[in-house]
Formats: C-alpha cells, sequence, structure tokens
C-alpha cells in the first residue's frame, strides 16, 4: 500500500472513537467482512479464557519440576505446549530466568508486542508511550515505579521485542514456598511478574 | 528518517502507571469492539501482521500521538480496509454500506477459537546463518528499510550503528521490510543480539545492564 498518504481514509470516519467503531462495524458487518458471532468469540476469548493464570501455570511448573523447566528453558514454544497453550502472538516463545545474577525484562518499544497466550491481552501501561520510551534507556526507574528495586549485583537484561519472538519471564521462587504444590506456588505468580516489572508475591 | 512509533530511549515522556494483575479489562465497551474487528477483519487474511504495523506507523506522528491504542488500531484498520478494496472511501464517509453477501474468506465464529490457539508460524526454510552465538556484530545505521524508502523496518533508530554479541539464533523468519510491502515473506536467519546499556545511552544505571533485539540477519554485519 501506498505509505504517507496524507488524505488518510480514516479522516473520514467520525471524530469521537465510540462513533468511529461503531460506524466501521456496521460497515463491516452490512458487507459481509466480518461475523457478529466471531467478533463475541474473539471476546470471549481474551476476556474469560486466555490470561496470565496460564502463564503463572507454566512458571509453577518449572518450579516444581526440574525436567520441565529444562525444556521450557530449552524450546519454550514446545514446553508450554505441553500444557495446552498456545496461539496468536505466542507461535514463538522464549523463556528467560531471572537468577541472582540477571533480572530480566521485556519491552516491545516499536509497536507493543506481547505473549497474549500466556499472558493475554496487555495491560495499558504497556502499551504506554512512558513504558515504551523508557524500559531501555531506564529500567530500573521503571523498576521503582512498580515498587521493585533490585539488589546490588543483579544486571538488568531488557528484551525488545522487535520480531515474532515472543519472552515469558520465569521469575525466582520465592523463598519460604518449598511445601507448597503447583496450584499454590501458581498463585504465586503475578502478570507483571513474567514480564519483569513485579516479583511473584510470597506465601501467605 | 524515523517515524514516530520508533520511541525507545525517548526522554520526556512521564511515569508508567502500573495497574491491577489478572486479566486485563477492557475501560470502554468501543475498545472491546476495536479489539474484535481488527482480529476478525484480520481473519480474512488480505494483510500480513508486517503490513498492519505498518500501517499504524504510517499514522501522522500527530495522530499517532494522541490516538490512544485501540484508536490506533481502528484507524489502522480503516485505512487498510481502503487500501486493498474493501471498503470504500464513501462508506467510511457515510458510516454505512448496503448489504453484501458474505466475503468467501469471511472468518467465521466457529474458526475462531482454533485460529486464536493455532497462531501464524513465521519460520520458513531460509538461507543458513551468516553468524553464531558470541559473535560481535555492528548493526545498520541509519535505521532504515533499504528496499523502501522510509517503509517498514524492525531496527529501531536507538540500536543503529551499534555493536552487541549474537545469544540466541532462530532460524529463518518472514522479514518484515519485504513482507510489509507485499514484496514477499523474503525469510532471513533472525537472530537475539545482546547491546551494552552503557553503549546505547552514553552511561548504563547499573554496570552490566543489557538490551536484547531481535535482529535479521541483513541489519548485521560483522564487527
Amino acid at each position: 500500500m501506498p505509505h504517507d498518504d496524507h488524505d488518510h481514509p480514516h479522516s473520514l470516519l467520525p471524530p469521537e472513537p465510540a462513533l468511529r467503531v461503531k460506524a466501521l462495524e456496521t460497515i463491516l458487518t452490512a458487507k459481509g467482512l466480518v461475523d457478529p458471532a466471531a467478533l463475541d468469540e474473539i471476546l470471549d476469548t481474551y476476556e474469560r479464557k486466555v490470561g496470565p493464570h496460564l502463564g503463572a501455570a507454566v512458571v509453577a511448573r518449572a518450579w516444581s519440576d526440574p525436567d520441565y523447566r529444562a525444556r521450557l528453558l530449552a524450546d519454550a514454544t514446545a514446553a508450554i505446549a505441553e500444557l495446552e497453550i498456545s496461539g496468536r502472538q505466542g507461535e514463538h516463545m522464549v523463556a528467560v530466568e531471572n537468577t541472582p545474577e540477571t533480572h530480566n525484562m521485556v519491552v516491545c518499544t516499536l509497536c507493543s508486542c506481547y505473549p497474549w497466550p500466556v499472558l493475554g491481552i496487555p495491560p495499558g501501561w504497556y502499551k504506554s508511550d512512558a513504558y515504551r520510551a523508557r524500559a531501555v534507556r531506564e529500567p530500573r526507574k521503571v523498576l521503582a515505579e512498580f515498587g521493585v528495586t533490585l539488589p546490588d549485583g543483579q544486571k538488568v537484561r531488557v528484551w525488545d521485542s522487535t520480531a515474532e519472538v515472543r519472552y515469558l519471564v520465569i521469575p525466582m521462587r520465592p523463598a519460604g514456598t518449598e511445601g507448597l504444590d503447583e496450584a499454590a506456588l501458581a498463585r504465586l505468580v503475578t502478570r507483571d511478574s513474567m514480564i519483569g516489572t513485579g516479583l511473584p508475591t510470597g506465601p501467605a | 528518517m524515523t517515524r514516530v512509533h520508533d520511541m525507545g530511549g525517548r526522554h520526556g515522556d512521564g511515569p508508567v502507571v502500573p495497574e491491577p494483575q489478572g486479566i486485563v479489562p477492557f475501560f470502554e465497551d468501543w475498545h472491546r469492539s476495536a479489539l474484535a474487528l481488527t482480529l476478525a477483519a484480520g481473519g480474512l487474511g488480505q494483510w500480513s501482521i508486517d503490513t498492519s504495523r505498518h500501517a499504524r506507523e504510517c499514522l501522522s506522528p500527530k495522530d499517532y500521538a494522541r490516538f490512544s491504542y485501540y484508536e490506533k488500531w481502528i484507524a489502522a484498520l480503516a485505512d487498510l480496509l481502503v487500501a486493498k478494496g474493501l471498503v470504500t472511501r464513501e462508506e467510511l464517509a457515510a458510516g454505512s454500506a448496503a448489504p453484501a453477501p458474505a466475503h468467501p474468506k469471511l472468518f467465521r465464529a466457529e474458526a475462531v477459537g482454533p485460529a486464536l490457539a493455532k497462531g501464524s508460524p513465521y519460520t520458513r526454510p531460509g538461507p543458513a546463518p551468516d553468524f553464531e552465538p558470541g559473535d560481535r556484530v555492528r548493526t545498520r545505521l541509519p535505521a532504515r528499510n533499504t528496499l523502501v524508502p522510509g517503509g517498514h523496518t524492525r531496527l529501531p533508530a536507538y540500536a543503529a550503528g551499534q555493536v552487541g554479541t549474537v545469544i540466541l539464533r532462530h532460524g529463518a523468519h518472514v522479514f518484515p521490510d519485504a513482507n510489509a510491502h507485499n514484496l514477499g515473506e523474503a525469510p532471513e536467519p533472525l537472530y537475539t543480539v545482546a547491546f551494552s546499556a552503557a553503549d546505547l545511552w552514553g552511561e548504563a544505571e547499573a554496570e552490566g545492564d543489557e538490551v536484547t533485539l531481535d535482529l535479521w540477519q541483513s541489519y548485521l554485519e560483522p564487527a
């Protein structure tokens, strides 16, 4: 398509966002370009089925099962599929493990690429200009805004998702969780801890 | 030479505001519709993810800055629908269209679950990689699409002309610089390259901090 068409067709739609979307929905439905039932199905997927509880199950399995952890680090897409988790924006997964030496944090500076099958749709802050601009240059200041301060000597590695590879951070297992089963461990794993802007919650 | 979306490292943005954990809710009804419409229309298979990213990047800097996330999606979707001849300017202006039979590639409700769970892999048979983990490589300077002036590229300006170390190889992936412009998938070896934050920014927040990027082979030369 030609780019830099300064007479963008979108400007023909009403200025108010809700009306713009409504107009487009009306046109697409009338022209047989969109199935209204498909819209409901898509929303049901991302409002109810797919979310960070899925990524948390992967992390909890990795914490509990050393063989699974090894498979996850070697081929995350396949290891995640063992839990019947797969799909759009998670076709090429890489798991990156936090250690006492390295804290990992994920961003997409160019758009807002995010591992949807394991985390769901991205939170607003992940898509914000502030996060996209700052995460690569001053990750520690950004972490502080999430209430996270890293210990001295732990380096930060920020993963800018510039291709179709999607990153899942495997946070460090909190101390004092030795007796917990996978389901209990998964409840400690927050969405932000799998993006790298948070840490898992401690045992209750 | 850069576009407005290429904002990595930019100064002047405010704080990042955390949100509650869990599944992210939609804050407006039209956000729900914008997401669903964009995915459903994408399901027609008339454009690639690279083309849709480029459509968003081609919003004017003024629109890109003032539009919220889902407004960008809707604006780019409208532009793509017209560019592909699926919707006319007149229909956009009227906000309505005459009824028409279902498009042969209509993304139907029953296909949604399987399609979302399957995704679209981007690996392809392609050339063998020239680099291996541990190799030092230098990125293109300036960051630009060498096939199409002003075209889509995935090398951010902040990482242009920098020397880093290959840490991962991902096989050959669809090359966005070509695919976004209907020049074919032109698969190339894809790498993850780690850069010292001190090299990128002049000084790092802490010694040893790094930034990694996923970069196609033609963005790189031996260093």
